[in-house]
Formats: C-alpha cells, sequence, structure tokens
C-alpha cells in the first residue's frame, strides 16, 4: 500500500497546477446554467484550452494515476467540468478507444479530445430504462446502411449533440433479448430525428425525447459486430459506473468546505447536531475519495475496463451527494429556496443522482451478484 | 500510487488467518464464550510468539519492525475470528511494558472511563482506581467501570481498534451470504430475493467504505482522517451485525448463531475508542 505518487507523477501535478493558475482566471463568464448551448459553447471552449494545452490526452491515454491528478488538481482549482462533452469523453469515448476499428478511432476520437464534437446517449425508452435490454427501437439492414425507426428517451444533452451512441434492436427473433442488440454512432443531423426537450424537475432543458423515423445509418457507423451490442455497452456502462464520477467526488470535497465556511458565517455552525452531520458527510467523501483510488489502482494492475468495484462506489456517493445538498439545505435556512443560488438547482438536479446510470436498485443488484455471487432472482 | 496490498503484506494476512483459523475456531471461540470470559493465556503467549505484540516494536529492540499498515492488517484478522482480550492495549504497551511484546504479560487501559479485561491483566495503563465491575453485555469482553473519563487515546489505538471493527463487519458480510446462499423459502434459496439482496449489498458497501478509510489512514496517520475511519468503521460493525441478524431471521435471535457476539463486540468496540460523537466532531473540526 502506497500512496505517494512518483517524482514524475508530481512533475505532472506541478505544470498542471502552474497551468491551471495561469488559465482560470481568463475564462470567459459562467453561462446561464439553463442555457445548454451556451453551455456547450462554454464547456467545448474550455475542452479546446485543455487540448492545446496537451492536457485532452490525459483524459484517456495517461496512466489511470495520472488521471486521478488530472481529475483532482481541475476540481480543486474550480476548472470548468466537462458538462456537455460528459457522453463524448466519459461513455462514448471510452468504448470506441476499446471496442472501434482503427478508422472509427481516428473518425471520432480527436473531435471529442478538441471539443468540436458533442455526443449523447440513446440508450434509455420509455419501457426500456433500468430494464435496458428490453428495448425496442429496431434497425433493418438496407444495403449500406441501417434503417432505424423508435423512440429514445432521458437522452442528455441531444439538442446540442453532434452525434447519439444508439442501441438498437438488429435480431427480434434472438434467442434471448440480451442478443440481437447493436451499437450505432448516429449523426444527430440524419434525416427523420425530431428532439423533443424535456423539462426536467430542476426547471432545464437538459434532456430530450429523440423520435427517429427511418433513420439512415452506414453501417460502417457499427461499433462492434451486428447482435453484439450488449457486450460493447455493459463495456461503456462500466466506464460510466467506474470512473465517470472520480471528479465528482473532489467536487464535493471542495463543496462541503464551501459549506462549512457558510455554516460558520451565518452560526448554524453553533449547532453541534448540524456540526456533526457535516462531520460524518466529510469522513464518508474521503473514504469515498479513498475507494476511488483503490479502484485506480486495480485498473492500473490490471490493465483493463473498470469492473463490479464501480457499482459499491456508485452506490454510497450518489446517496452521500444527495445527504450533502440536504445539510446544504439546513445550513443555507430560507435561503435553499432561492433559485438564484447554485446551492438550489444543484440540491434539484441531485435527486436524479440514485437513478442515472443505473438505479441504486439496479447497482444493490449488480453488487449482489456479480460481487457476492448470490443467484438471480426477483 | 499503489492503493494495493503489497506480495508481503498478503503473505503477512494470510499467516495470521491460517494462525487464528487453527488456533480460534469457532469450537474455540464457543467454548470460551461457555468458559464465562477467562483468557486463555496458552493463547495469548502464541500470539507473542508469533509476534502479534511486538509487530511495530523496532527489529533492533528484538521487535518485528513492522509498520501501523501491517499492524491494521493484523487486527483486520483479529476482529474477524473474534479474538478476546486487550489485544490493541497490550499491542500499544510493547516495548514499554516488560513482557508485553512476548506476550506473556497481559496489558489493558482505561478508556472513556471503561476499563476492558481488567481483572485478567498484570497491568493497567491509566487510572483504574475505584473500579466497578459491569455485567458487560459482551460475554468476551468483561468490563469495569471507573469515575471520570480521563484518559486521551492513542491515535493508534483508535486505528487498530477500527481495523477490529472492519474484519468483523467482513465477516458478518460473508455469514449473511452464505447463509443467504442456503436457506430456501417459498421454494428457493432467500439470496435471491432482491430485499435480502439488497441488504447483503449495502454490507459491502459499508465494508469497502470503511475499509478504504482505515487502510488509508495507516498510510497518513492524519488524525482527521483517522476519526473518520473509526466513525465508518464502527458504523460497519454495528450496521453489518445487524443486517446479518436480520438476514439469519429467527435463527440469527438466537444464543447458538453467532452473529450476537460479532453485535455486542462492536458496541463494545464503538464506545470503548473516540465513539461517535466525538469522532464526527474530530472530522467536522478538520472543515
Amino acid at each position: 500500500m502506497d500512496l505517494s505518487c512518483t517524482d514524475e507523477e508530481e512533475e505532472f501535478r506541478a505544470r498542471l497546477k502552474a497551468w491551471l493558475t495561469r488559465e482560470l482566471p481568463g475564462l470567459p463568464p459562467k453561462p446561464d446554467p439553463l442555457d445548454w448551448p451556451a453551455r456547450r459553447a462554454y464547456d467545448c471552449g474550455w475542452q479546446r484550452r485543455l487540448y492545446d494545452a496537451g492536457y485532452a490526452d490525459v483524459q484517456w491515454d495517461a496512466s489511470p494515476t495520472q488521471r486521478l491528478i488530472f481529475l483532482e488538481e481541475t476540481e480543486l482549482a474550480g476548472a470548468p467540468y466537462v458538462g456537455a462533452n460528459f457522453v463524448g469523453l466519459l461513455h462514448a469515448g471510452p468504448t470506441i478507444a476499446a471496442e472501434g476499428t482503427p478508422e472509427q478511432r481516428a473518425r471520432w476520437l480527436p473531435p471529442v479530445l478538441r471539443g468540436d464534437e458533442v455526443w449523447c446517449q440513446g440508450f434509455s425508452e420509455p419501457g426500456a430504462g433500468s430494464d435496458l435490454a428490453s428495448l425496442r427501437t429496431r434497425a433493418v439492414r438496407d444495403g449500406d446502411a441501417y434503417v432505424v425507426t423508435g423512440q429514445k428517451i432521458w437522452t442528455s444533452h441531444a439538442e446540442v449533440a453532434d452525434w447519439c451512441e444508439l442501441l438498437v434492436r438488429t435480431d427480434p427473433d434472438a434467442p434471448s433479448r440480451h442478443r440481437g442488440i447493436t451499437w450505432l454512432a448516429m449523426p444527430m443531423d440524419a434525416p427523420g430525428i425530431t428532439v423533443r426537450p424535456l423539462r426536467t424537475l430542476a426547471g432545464s432543458a437538459e434532456f430530450a425525447e429523440v423520435f427517429l423515423d427511418e433513420v439512415r445509418v452506414p453501417v460502417e457507423n457499427r461499433v462492434g459486430e451486428e447482435n453484439d451490442g450488449w457486450r460493447v455497452t455493459m463495456v461503456t456502462l462500466s466506464f460510466e459506473r467506474g470512473t465517470a464520477f472520480v471528479g465528482e467526488v473532489v467536487a464535493c470535497r471542495r463543496l462541503l468546505g464551501e459549506l462549512a465556511r457558510t455554516a460558520r458565517k451565518n452560526g448554524t455552525w453553533d449547532d453541534p447536531v448540524l456540526r456533526r452531520r457535516l462531520g460524518r458527510l466529510s469522513a464518508e467523501f474521503q473514504a469515498l475519495w479513498r475507494i476511488v483510488q483503490a479502484n485506480v489502482s486495480e485498473a492500473q494492475a490490471t490493465g483493463g475496463v473498470p469492473g463490479a468495484g464501480g457499482s459499491v462506489f456508485k452506490l454510497h456517493y450518489s446517496h452521500a451527494r444527495q445527504e450533502l445538498y440536504e445539510a446544504a439545505a439546513a445550513v443555507l435556512g430560507p435561503d435553499a429556496l432561492d433559485l438564484g443560488r447554485d446551492w438550489t438547482l444543484d440540491r434539484l438536479s441531485s435527486l436524479s443522482y440514485t437513478i442515472a446510470a443505473g438505479t441504486s436498485q439496479i447497482q444493490r443488484n449488480i453488487v449482489a451478484e456479480r460481487i457476492l455471487g448470490l443467484p438471480k432472482g426477483r | 500510487m499503489d492503493f494495493r496490498l503489497t506480495e508481503d503484506q498478503r503473505a503477512l494476512r494470510r499467516g495470521v488467518r491460517d494462525l487464528l483459523e487453527g488456533r480460534f475456531d469457532r469450537e474455540a471461540l464457543r467454548a470460551a464464550v461457555d468458559a464465562g470470559g477467562a483468557l486463555d493465556r496458552a493463547l495469548w503467549r502464541e500470539l507473542g510468539a508469533a509476534g502479534f505484540f511486538a509487530l511495530r516494536v523496532p527489529e533492533e529492540d528484538g521487535g518485528v519492525g513492522l509498520g501501523l499498515p501491517e499492524a491494521v492488517l493484523v487486527f483486520e484478522e483479529a476482529g474477524r475470528a473474534l479474538l478476546p482480550g486487550p489485544l490493541v492495549a497490550t499491542h500499544m504497551a510493547a516495548g514499554v511494558v516488560p513482557g508485553a511484546a512476548e506476550g506473556d504479560v497481559v496489558v489493558t487501559a482505561v478508556e472513556e472511563g471503561l476499563v476492558p479485561w481488567l481483572d485478567e491483566a498484570d497491568a493497567v495503563v491509566g487510572d483504574a482506581s475505584g473500579a466497578v465491575p459491569m455485567r458487560s453485555v459482551d460475554p468476551l469482553t468483561p468490563l469495569h467501570r471507573v469515575p471520570g473519563n480521563a484518559g486521551a487515546t492513542a491515535l493508534e489505538a483508535v486505528l487498530l481498534t477500527a481495523a477490529e471493527q472492519v474484519g468483523s463487519a467482513e465477516r458478518t458480510t460473508e455469514a449473511a451470504v452464505s447463509h443467504a446462499r442456503e436457506r430456501e423459502q417459498f421454494g428457493q434459496v432467500i439470496g435471491g430475493f432482491q430485499a435480502v439482496k439488497h441488504l447483503c449489498a449495502g454490507m459491502l458497501v459499508r465494508t469497502e467504505l470503511a475499509r478504504a478509510a482505515v487502510r488509508a489512514a495507516s498510510l497518513t496517520v492524519d488524525p482527521v482522517e483517522i476519526a473518520g475511519a473509526k466513525l465508518l468503521a464502527d458504523e460497519a460493525a454495528t450496521g453489518n451485525a445487524r443486517d446479518c441478524l436480520q438476514v439469519h431471521g429467527g435463527m440469527g435471535f438466537t444464543w447458538e448463531a453467532d452473529v450476537h457476539l460479532h453485535l455486542k463486540r462492536a458496541w463494545v468496540r464503538a464506545e470503548l475508542r473516540l465513539p461517535a460523537a466525538r469522532a464526527e466532531e474530530a472530522v467536522a473540526a478538520g472543515l
């Protein structure tokens, strides 16, 4: 067990810190959180700065420890979050890097790293959320294209996306519903696509319903084999659960520090119940950060895709983060009802954490079945 | 950075587990319970000979010369096996109280107004005058109450107690899972029911969170991190024992099942060194 970094890694950390110190003051003001086109421009602009400075590659190609340092330092410095680039950088990108052909990697990966192209995720359907394998959007082969018809829902950033990682059913007669699914990269400007924004309870239109009416997707846009999309998807989901939340733990530790400062200023810190509550949360986020380091060490040693350990992390993290905003509401008092405060919008958005990327109930099944070896059942 | 155990650390853990499984298996545990809480001096000396107490005493002073991370692994194993006795106090006294390192002398300490194993101990760290015996909830930890709550507990002692809690939490998770895979109700093993599965998954999450916290704290030896680790380890040990009892159903409520022994010891450890309220305050003070 060794939590220290090598000289080389510390040097990387120092260089990155110095760059962030220079770069962050010159950033344009943050856009309105409800204005997604403005947010896309802002988030992609930040990604471009990272690319130009040689830091974009770190997000995929560096050693896991170096990536951890990158996420830790950018968050600690309060750098912009990946935001609109989330799906491209953390789901579709790593999946194409792992499963795509050399041509596909050359076509799709550089624009994501440069912040030129934004991806969205076309997995969920009205009848296939947690039960993802029951998806019904169909794709029928017609010459050199798949003709896709169906409907997707909860598609984050669909309005501002250039590409969609799309799951379709290519063989409705397959012996199991997990077979017969295919993973496609669909251009969002193809004829036949209708995007209808959905308003979330936080008031923003960050995701959408996507209607697909005989959309032609070239066969060469298929990642992995036809009907082998479920396996490719599991790769995507393990990235989602394994590493996509790493930076957010650091963000939570920063937020907790801010909250303690606010509490000391407004007097709520004198309430021992609230103070102890913040202490408990701090212990939990510190431990979550240690779990991240353990998972990264494991991934670094095995060189593989993040394992089911990601579910252990995701389960506790999503609940702890919701608790953080509840504690924040106790500290802020009536201000917690003011939508003009970042905390309020974040508190509302946090309600999705125990649902998105696999509900807590699904994660518990994964932990019980894949780690503890309990039988599949009802 | 590599947070995994080294080969040497894995070998150490395996060695201690083998030793304890051979010398203090379930039968020995139940015999100790039936014997009414007398300390097995022969076992104590064997632990001494194996280096359990002298683990962190420097080699030039006749010890094993290992560090806190290794001690944490060893105490996780002790917690798994529900090994009785003032293990942490004697380990802390090794190199200070003659005979403690070898396991010839049993050392206890006054902690939070409590003294475990006072009648069996050869030496007491702290002032035990005015000690009054209690009827201890844990059949394998005799307790005395002393006036006042004097005696600041060393950080290492808090962390080693937390490590024992992690070992216990791991053991009760395994016990719940193995029961859930065998016990049949409604025509299937109960581990197939989500209600039971989700209890077990929660136990694993608590254990992993506490384990990561305890092991990291053994490397940083940061007071705030140690307080947080104790908090989460107490919660893992007590919470898991309760959930394990629930998974065992009526059987879990009987004296014959081992789960109550884990729960009662976890309660004692939680109270003995840095209880929850003070641990939370300590972590909050670091914010």
